[in-house]
């Protein structure tokens, strides 16, 4: 049914008629995203009868208004009539919004208990909003990883050509099982953020120091983005959200994998490795964590985010300079990362920035120093 | 009869610029309001230029992610509380006493004051944007914990809101004792013009809201500086409690910028269609109820932050209600049009564009208030398009309507009827060009607040920008024709509009600097 | 034009108003650059606050002036009187702010964190708290001390300006001057004992959302408490100068209104902060 028609360049004018000629019918750029899940499906078939009724009310309002600009002009020789008041006629039109209404509450209803139905979930993962990224953590499996998003500043700068994917694109997505109910746990590190993915008919405000829950079961395999939908600061437009659900068994497939690399990871953290090697990998990480504020040439935005080239706490001793990033700086937007980052990439990030502009200290940080103020803190 | 006292020798004014900084006339004061009201609207407005011409292609062109934050935010904040508010105040200066016949207001010298504490709050917002750091960036919500992270210009700002409070308050206690106290013999309530009657219930909104943002704002202050955890949830706080005591303030807030609106629709389409506003009572009881209402609707704000289902459905409910008194409202315009004998000068043409365009920003509210479709909707740009359907082409057009309307009156001179319709013309279709893609853009998933967008948004928001920078240039036209009007025309007569009925016109053009000395005697 | 002994004033054109924005300025100003740490902060604040004491003197002297010559009779009492409700109207709302807050931490926040065993294990979520993180335990404020005396102070202060308002109906002076001191004294006897409460309270400000409601609400009240006070010394001043008699004495009326308004919120500071 419907078919990919060819829109005008104006296709607002065509809006109503296109959106309401079925879901097939309509582009992703007018109307609510293809639904993939049963819930976002029943959100977008509500938002469509309310469309109808409202184009109706219109209609029924607007019709007889633009008649009466038509005819009952004063150049037309039209006389005003007398009357002002006609108490059925307006007890009719008080009561005829209020049956539409209670018509539109019923199905409405039906879908808010829905959505607050988390029970019974098949797997719950955890989602921490952070400034600017988001962390997983598969309750349960022991993983946990970060997603920041993976669209070269050159392309917002404009220095490169733009990705199909720009700002929709991140390093690490959600991988989930299809057919199966997934529970997600929100919370937030540092200031309010939003969860969304159009797609799923999921969006959650993640709040520092409490929990919410949403839920969603995906039917087909695919690649669903969405971003951060509540203001969190500078990057609030630079914390997008991929989920890819697979089927079932190429989920486990996934997580053995994952478990792997971690093990793997934490094994290398314990040998001692070169500066040079340290900071070029540091970069990557300050790229992804720190360049937001700090800026890509290390030079801070006066009076909001301080500059670390020749900064005296970067270029001073590496102790001050650890507890700093692994600690982050109360009461600021300067986050504790030794809750974020693996001993490795803190010692990278550190290394990066005592070795780079016009630092240049000649020393780092080992992973295995990270590692010693990590289980002295007990975290 | 009761005469007017004046003290000895009052007939002799002060001149100059302490006419205008002394005066205790409600006239003058609503000029000073609207003065104030006009250079704040320009302001905020070259903001939202700024802001449509970043996000004119994708990309970082213009500014970085932190100025972004402060335009939108003080776009906001500016636009609220500088040019709407002080625009709706202006007009209340003006015509209230007019139109039922008192001499003033019940407290001209705090009228005074009324006015002079918004160049002093002003003077801390715009300063503001030169504080280390630069201006609030947080949204004109101000949610923490974002809130407290900011800088000294986030305390600047929340001392320019307490004094636009204090403002708001006392100018809110002058109206309703004004129309409560002072109306002339004869004039009972059930025969006010409609546009006191919103200024009234729009000020028992005032007096009620304001004292609660002011306690919320001042909790925001001790939890930057004197570490309190009201919104810290480690200290047994939550951000969220901001949300809600916030918006039950900013859920009212929004009615006090509408209702005015409405009772100045309500007094120009009976001009021009030359026949009596339908259902006057009716038209009372729904203002009324939709101001009892506003005050249990907040949480629709909200919907997305985790609340109980039962609250959910509560607010859903609550709000779907408001739907049905706004509806009765645009009924009732249609009403009066019906069977009247139109004309139509640009204040008509404001009129009728503001009962179609504010009406879809109703229904884009409609589909706001149904919460599995607020999930989806919840901010995105949907919100901002709903909003500036209501707020735009509802509040800021319904005071251009109101100045074109009463411009005759205040300064004896017919305005230029072919730039004002010049000037609609460019407002109204710009304005469309401008916000009715932005549904679009937020069905299909683009939130708020952000300075760049993924490359599916980029059509619809290069033909929003465009309709923007036209919508910018058109006020300066408005500016131009209202200068030109307040320095010569045509003499207007007492009575411009022949439809036009209340006290007002009995006056001339302008009215004597002290009008109703004597009260008039209403039948 | 000319003067009826019943008309509606409209007074003349008036400086008191910009002097006050520019008072206000200097404080906030002042206030902004104190928090930004900058000496001259609070010699600005200073100089702001004594512009707007000044102002006061001078605009409530105009009115006070105006009153005494008879001009603000009929309506204008009328309108002062309905001023005056809707301005203590506005004082309940700024209240009910944060008692909303108090309402809200005790009946959601602090419950829902108590269930977010995730985040805050070992969180019991009983009231009074300073919350998950702050786990230092700490004495909350005691209501049958002498909270519960203050309580009975105020109520007697609410009876003594009522014994003083009919001594000015009876035009009784001497009672309408002694309750009136009476009432004075009450009211600093309430705040001297709670400054003496502040000192010995085992708890700050800081105090996790226990602290910050306590103090906040209580520290509102007693700054109207002490408004309250002012007003009924320069009230009492004016009575002593022979202003007010039997039939006008809007002034006095409206201070007492305002001493009754702090009083009733008193009440509720004791039910719901102290006791509840």
């Amino acid at each position: 049914m419907g078919q990919r028609s060819h829109w005008p360049r104006y296709r607002g004018v065509a809006l109503l008629a296109g959106v309401a000629a079925g879901p097939v019918a309509a582009e992703y750029a007018i109307n609510l995203a293809p639904p993939a899940t049963a819930i976002a499906r029943q959100i977008y078939d509500l938002h469509t009868m309310v469309l109808w009724i409202c184009f109706g009310i219109f209609l029924v309002v607007f019709l007889p208004m633009f008649y009466a600009i038509w005819r009952h002009r004063k150049s037309l020789g039209h006389q005003a009539h007398r009357f002002h008041e006609h108490p059925m006629l307006e007890m009719a039109w008080t009561a005829a919004p209020a049956v539409i209404l209670v018509v539109m509450a019923i199905p409405t209803t039906k879908v808010v208990l829905a959505m607050k139905d988390t029970a019974a979930s098949d797997i719950s993962i955890k989602v921490t909003g952070r400034q600017w990224k988001w962390e997983y953590e598969y309750l349960g499996q022991d993983l946990k990883f970060i997603s920041s998003s993976a669209t070269p500043q050159a392309q917002i700068d404009n220095q490169a050509a733009k990705g199909e994917h720009y700002l929709l694109e991140v390093d690490r997505p959600l991988v989930v099982p299809t057919g199966q109910k997934v529970r997600l746990v929100f919370t937030a590190e540092d200031v309010i953020h939003s969860w969304w993915v159009p797609a799923l008919g999921v969006k959650q405000d993640a709040v520092p120091g409490f929990i919410r829950d949403a839920w969603f079961t995906i039917d087909t395999p695919g690649t669903y983005r969405g971003q951060c939908a509540e203001l969190c600061g500078v990057g609030h437009g630079f914390m997008p959200i991929v989920v890819e659900a697979v089927p079932p068994a190429q989920y486990a497939a996934w997580m053995t994998e994952q478990k792997t690399q971690l093990a793997a990871a934490k094994s290398s953290a314990e040998k001692e490795f070169a500066l040079a090697e340290l900071v070029a990998q540091g970069e990557k990480v300050y790229v992804a964590n720190c360049a937001a504020c700090h800026q890509a040439s290390g030079a801070g935005i006066p009076g909001t985010f301080p500059a670390l080239d020749g900064s005296p706490v970067v270029t001073g001793p590496p102790a001050a300079h650890l507890e700093r990033v692994f600690k982050g700086r109360a009461g600021t937007a300067m986050q504790p990362f030794g809750k974020q980052l693996s001993d490795l990439e803190i010692a990278a990030v550190i290394s990066y920035e005592r070795n780079s502009w016009h630092n240049k200290t000649g020393d780092g940080v080992q992973p295995s120093v990270v590692a010693a103020l990590r289980a002295s803190l007990g975290k | 009869m009761e005469e007017v006292l004046h003290a000895p020798h009052h007939e002799e004014h002060p001149s100059g610029l302490m006419r205008w900084v002394t005066t205790t006339n409600h006239k003058d004061i609503g000029t000073l309001y609207l003065w104030f009201s006009l250079s704040m609207f320009l302001f905020a407005g070259s903001l939202a230029m700024l802001i449509r011409a970043e996000l004119f292609q994708p990309g970082l062109q213009l500014v970085n992610p932190a100025v972004f934050n402060q335009l939108t935010a003080m776009h906001g904040l500016i636009m609220i509380f500088g040019a709407i508010m002080p625009a709706f105040v202006g007009f209340a200066n003006w015509q209230v006493p007019l139109m039922i016949g008192a001499p003033d207001m019940a407290f001209p010298r705090l009228n005074n004051w009324s006015f002079w504490l918004l160049p002093v709050a002003a003077t801390l917002l715009l300063s503001s944007f030169f504080a280390p750091g630069g201006a609030m960036a947080a949204g004109w919500t101000m949610y923490p914990p974002l809130f407290i992270q900011g800088g000294i210009s986030y305390d600047m700002t929340i001392l320019a809101i307490h004094i636009l409070g204090l403002s708001s308050i006392m100018g809110a206690i002058n109206i309703i004792v004004t129309i409560l106290n002072l109306r002339a013999p004869g004039m009972t309530l059930m025969k006010m013009p409609l546009f006191v009657w919103t200024w009234l219930i729009t000020a028992y909104l005032l007096v009620a809201v304001m004292p609660v943002l002011a306690s919320v704002i001042t909790m925001l202050l001790t939890d930057r500086h004197f570490g309190t955890h009201f919104f810290n949830a480690g200290g047994g706080g939550d951000p969220v409690m901001f949300q809600h005591i916030f918006w039950f303030f900013g859920h009212p807030e929004v009615y006090i910028m509408i209702l005015p609106a409405f009772g100045i629709v309500s007094t120009i389409i009976p001009t021009f269609a030359r026949k009596k506003l339908f259902g006057y009572t009716s038209m009372v009881w729904a203002v009324a109820s939709i101001a009892f209402l506003s005050f249990i609707v907040w949480a629709h704000h909200m919907f997305t932050t985790g609340m109980p289902v039962a609250g959910q459905l509560f607010f859903m409910y609550s709000t779907m209600l408001i739907a049905i008194p706004t509806g009765v409202k645009v009924f009732n315009w249609v009403a009066t049009l019906w069977r009247g004998s139109l004309t139509f000068e640009t204040p008509m043409l404001f009129a009728i564009a503001v009962v179609c365009l504010f009406t879809i920003g109703g229904f884009s509210g409609v589909v706001l208030a149904l919460v599995p479709v607020d999930i989806q909707l919840q901010d995105t740009y949907y919100v901002v398009a709903h909003f500036h359907y209501v707020l735009f082409s509802g509040a800021a057009m319904s005071i251009m309507g109101g100045i074109y309307y009463w411009l005759p009156k205040w300064t004896g001179h017919l305005y230029d009827e072919t730039l004002g319709k010049w000037h609609f013309w460019l407002t109204a279709i710009a304005f469309n060009v401008t916000f009715f893609p932005m549904h679009f853009l937020g069905l299909a998933g683009m939130p708020r607040r952000i300075p760049d967008y993924a490359l599916q948004f980029a059509d619809f928001n290069m033909i929003s920008s465009l309709g923007a920078f036209v919508l910018g240039l058109a006020q300066l036209l408005f500016m131009y024709t209202v200068i030109k009007c307040i320095r010569g025309g045509q003499p207007a007569g007492d009575k411009p509009w022949d439809g036009a009925d209340s006290l007002e016109w009995t006056l001339s053009s302008p009215p004597p600097y002290h009008s109703f000395n004597t009260p008039p005697r209403v039948d | 034009m000319s003067e009826h002994a019943s008309g509606y004033y409209v007074p003349p054109p008036s400086h008191w108003p910009i002097v006050g924005s520019f008072a206000l300025l200097g404080l906030a100003s002042g206030f902004i650059l104190l928090l930004a740490k900058v000496a001259a902060g609070p010699w600005i604040m200073a100089l702001g606050a004594g512009l707007l004491i000044f102002m006061l003197i001078g605009w409530f002297g105009s009115v006070i002036r105006e009153n005494q010559a008879g001009l603000l009779e009929g309506k204008v009492d009328s309108s002062f009187r309905w001023g005056m409700v809707w301005f203590i109207f506005s004082e309940v709302m700024f209240f009910a702010g944060f008692f909303g807050a108090l309402f809200y931490a005790r009946n959601i926040a602090v419950p829902w964190l108590a269930q977010a065993q995730l985040l805050w294990p070992g969180y019991a979520g009983t009231w009074p708290t300073a919350g998950p993180a702050l786990t230092d335990p700490f004495t909350p404020m005691a209501a049958w001390g002498i909270p519960a005396i203050n309580t009975l102070i105020l109520l007697s202060s609410g009876a003594t300006v009522t014994w003083a308002h009919w001594g000015m109906k009876l035009e009784r002076r001497w009672q309408l001057k002694a309750g009136l001191i009476l009432t004075i004294a009450l009211g600093l006897l309430f705040l001297s004992l709670q400054i003496h409460e502040y000192g010995e309270a085992a708890f700050t400000i800081r105090t996790g959302i226990y602290g910050a409601t306590f103090f906040m609400l209580t520290g509102f009240h007693g700054l109207h408490v002490t408004l309250g006070a002012i007003m009924l010394s320069v009230i009492t001043g004016r009575v002593f100068a022979g202003h007010f008699n039997s039939r006008h004495h809007f002034g006095f009326e409206a201070v007492a209104w305002y001493w009754h308004f702090v009083d009733v919120v008193w009440l509720m500071l004791f039910v719901f902060v102290y006791w509840l």
